[in-house]
């Protein structure tokens, strides 16, 4: 009978790891308040970069930001208004990085949710645009 | 209870201790593959991800 029940504990310590393993598969936190004001900020200069995207002059890089790629395609008088969009789009980015970390718990993981999301921007890039790969830049 | 018994107890506790370390620090690259969609899809305004399935394992579950 011991026995019976110290195989039962045994059992249920054993898979154990298994269903935490199974909760953190499941979702991350992302509804935060902090989260939604960068999201909300991100989607509003959406309507500035998306033509910007579309003629090439700034791609989706390979670190989870965005980049100048043709500076030679933006007339001058528009390069400081795009800069200033690119730095302010980077800001925004990183900051969404950093507080995804953090609202999990783990600021440790900012590195890696920003490789997780310089994937899937570019995987989700619309066709025209230009992203950046191993192999440099390239259109969609 | 005899010895081989204890030492199997305290085998799998020591196991699902280790478990519980791991997890903690484990990064969960699908949950955050999802979320990272979730977000891009509201910031490019996009329908859903039905039209680019995650490649790694998203595709067959869904």
């Amino acid at each position: 009978m011991t026995r019976r029940i110290m195989l039962c504990a045994l059992c249920v310590l054993m898979f154990l790891p298994l269903a935490s393993f199974a909760q953190a598969q499941g979702n991350l936190e992302i509804n935060t308040p902090a989260i939604a004001a960068l999201q909300k900020s991100m989607q509003q200069r959406h309507a500035d970069l998306a033509p910007l995207y579309a003629s090439g002059a700034i791609g989706l890089a390979s670190d989870g930001g965005v980049a100048l790629r043709d500076a030679a395609s933006v007339p001058l008088a528009q390069r400081a208004r795009v800069n200033a969009l690119i730095a302010a789009e980077n800001a925004d980015r990183t900051a969404l990085y950093r507080e995804i970390a953090r609202a999990n718990g783990h600021p440790e993981w900012e590195a890696d949710i920003r490789k997780t999301f310089a994937q899937r921007w570019i995987d989700r890039a619309q066709s025209g645009w230009w992203v950046q790969g191993a192999g440099g830049w390239a259109r969609k | 209870m005899n010895g081989f018994n204890r030492w199997l107890l305290t085998g799998a506790l020591m196991l699902a201790l280790a478990g519980c370390v791991t997890i903690n620090i484990y990064f969960p690259a699908a949950a955050a593959e999802k979320a990272a969609d979730r977000i891009i899809e509201e910031v490019w305004q996009l329908q859903g991800s039905a039209t680019t399935p995650l490649p790694a394992n998203g595709g067959a579950a869904q």
